[in-house]
């Protein structure tokens, strides 16, 4: 598995992420507790901006992000619901999201002509072929102790897509910053005021230290 | 003519005089605080009591504003405690203080047990002292066990169903009692509720109540001291403990520095690792339970994995349990299978010297092993360690009278 190396503190590569994954993902997959005008303070965007480039369905800048397609059609056309998005990053990791969405490759005995590496015989399709192309898994096998295997050497391109495997690669990357952004959009808060916090303790530690200090000065 | 004064119109002096004939005020600062006498030379091991009770007061005012916001209800539960993350003002800050606390009042309550075993703390006259500090360790179980049902999150349903299902290995009674702890044939929105009932009422009380039971207990007898040495036995002229300084001031003041100190790892946890890598808030409990899907792999949160190692090592599922128990309850009889005739480890031979120690890293080791997978490496390992467990009581008795004591010293060792 690679490093997922995402980079929290890049608002535009966050503001890329959330085009991303409206443009590609809303259409199945929720992020149910989250809201755009949280996102849209977050990444220093106006209520215009939020509604004109991510607002396809919702009204209201208070609303949370739904799916397009009814859960209902979804877990009958699928086999099951697409997951909620809004904690993926926190249950599963961001570096679990980043190799899934790059390990798409071409399954002829799939219903939707491809497996992942990531989750086996998951029932999603690849949605982003148009941007990566398809690519082939190589297998090989590996015989140790007796024991026959196969073991995953590489992907090949097939089909290009219209991006190159850099690009694509650097989309993927923002795509799984803004989901690890969403997972806890407090963290960068929680992280600063954390700062104050000790500094304050520290503080306090050494007026109760010398406190104690002079308490105790007759204790033989 | 005999009559009461009223003191009238005379507010200074006169209002502590109107408390105290109406209620032992005064009385009770000079008895707890002011004129209760501990040893001058408590270190660092000494701390984790008030450090408990620092905790349990977090657990309790954060743990009634999550109430305010959370809902008992197995299809709101999971979405509320992200409301409480992401739309209630500074709800992130209650919940991540209220999951660390959990942890922490663990790691606090077993480095205050593991000062009782050291020093001797548990021995004559403190025996029931010890015992209502086991009480509260069960109840502390119980409480983190209920509590963590209620976010409803994959590893809060699936680990309370292995838990829950374990009453079922008892005898007769057993399927019965599973179903009275989950209210339902399977763990559902009633078991939430009861679980919430439990969590935030029969719980928390009966904690508070046995916690000021503790505190009576200890001051009844006085606090032991890390020399093991009792104090009141030597006392001035004035009547006061020569190696016995007051609570208040000073172990007010100094514990106020440990307590300062705790709150700086305490906020480095809250504010940098609430996570604490999958530990403190585990990684499958950001999923919402699915009924139809069994985790890969279950495990309880860490301060119960050596108990579930012991538990996994037995092959019977009777046994298992049965051990399980025994090895919670065991500690409660430390005070009649130590029959050392010194108190403080200061004073022990090197066999209670090497049994304690291979005791930290057996407890240690267990833990570490409940946390991994039951493959037959780390069952074989939880055996070996298991044993060493049970050991370190059972043969407590024989090899604590053969430990050579070294001669404890009048009064407390105390250096400046």
């Amino acid at each position: 598995m690679e490093a997922a190396d995402i980079d929290p503190g890049n608002i535009s590569s966050l503001q890329r992420g959330a085009r991303n994954f409206m443009n590609y993902c809303s259409g199945c997959h929720s992020a149910q507790y989250v809201r755009f005008n949280t996102i849209g303070k977050y990444l220093g965007l106006s209520d215009e901006q939020l509604v004109d480039n991510l607002m396809f369905n919702a009204e209201k800048t208070f609303e949370t992000i739904q799916a397009s397609m009814p859960a209902a059609d979804a877990a009958r056309w699928y086999g099951t619901a697409p997951p909620d998005m809004s904690l993926m990053a926190r249950a599963k990791g961001a570096d679990h999201i980043y190799n899934f969405l790059k390990g798409f490759y071409l399954d002829p005995d799939s219903p939707t002509g491809v497996d992942n590496l990531i989750l086996e015989g998951t029932s999603m399709p690849h949605v982003l072929w148009e941007l990566q192309g398809y690519q082939r898994a190589i297998f090989a096998e590996h015989i140790v102790n007796g024991v026959t295997s196969n073991e995953f050497e590489g992907f090949e391109q097939v089909t290009s897509g219209s991006m190159d495997a850099e690009d694509y690669d650097a989309f993927v990357r923002d795509t799984v910053n803004f989901l690890a952004y969403i997972a806890e959009p407090i963290r960068s808060e929680r992280r600063k005021l954390g700062v104050w916090v000790l500094m304050y303790l520290i503080v306090f530690l050494i007026i109760a230290a010398m406190l104690k200090k002079q308490v105790w000065k007759d204790v033989k | 003519m005999a009559r009461i004064e009223a003191e009238v119109g005379k507010p200074q002096g006169g209002f502590m005089k109107w408390i105290d004939d109406r209620f032992p005020f005064t009385e009770t600062m000079k008895y707890h605080a002011t004129e209760y006498y501990a040893s001058k030379n408590f270190n660092l091991w000494y701390v984790f009591g008030v450090l408990a009770f620092v905790v349990l007061a977090i657990q309790l005012i954060t743990g009634i504003f999550l109430t305010m916001n959370y809902k008992p209800d197995a299809a709101q539960a999971f979405a509320s405690v992200e409301y409480i993350m992401r739309d209630v003002e500074w709800g992130w800050l209650i919940r991540y203080m209220h999951s660390t606390g959990a942890s922490f009042f663990f790691i606090v309550v077993y480095l205050h047990m593991f000062r009782a075993m050291m020093y001797g703390s548990y021995k004559k006259p403190r025996e029931l002292l010890w015992i209502i500090g086991m009480m509260i360790f069960f109840v502390l179980m119980a409480e983190g066990f209920a509590g963590y049902l209620l976010p409803w999150g994959q590893m809060s349903y699936w680990g309370a169903q292995v838990i829950i299902s374990l009453f079922g290995a008892i005898p007769g009674i057993g399927e019965g009692l599973v179903e009275i702890i989950r209210g339902d044939y399977s763990i559902s929105d009633i078991t939430l509720n009861r679980f919430f009932a439990l969590h935030v009422v029969v719980l928390p009380l009966s904690l508070i109540g046995l916690v000021f039971v503790h505190i009576v207990a200890l001051h009844e007898v006085g606090s032991s001291n890390p020399d093991g040495i009792e104090i009141k036995k030597n006392k001035g002229p004035d009547g006061v403990p020569l190696d016995g300084i007051a609570f208040h001031p000073y172990h007010t003041s100094k514990d106020l520095v440990a307590i300062i100190v705790f709150l700086m790892v305490f906020s480095a946890a809250v504010f940098f690792a609430p996570d604490m890598g999958g530990y403190f808030l585990e990684h499958a409990n950001f999923e919402p339970a699915n009924l139809t899907a069994t985790p890969e792999h279950i495990a309880p949160v860490w301060y119960f994995t050596p108990f579930y190692a012991i538990l996994r090592a037995v092959p019977d599922k009777l046994w298992g349990f049965i051990l399980f128990v025994l090895a919670v309850l065991l500690p409660v009889f430390l005070p009649w299978l130590d029959r050392a005739r010194v108190r403080s480890i200061r004073y022990r031979g090197w066999i209670y010297k090497t049994a304690l120690s291979v005791f930290v890293v057996t407890f240690l080791v267990l833990g570490w092993l409940g946390t991994m997978p039951a493959e037959p490496v780390y069952v074989l390992a939880a055996r070996i360690f298991s044993v060493l467990y049970f050991a370190f009581f059972l043969l407590m008795p024989y090899y604590t009278t053969i430990d050579k004591t070294k001669p404890v010293p009048d009064r407390v060792v105390y250096h400046d």
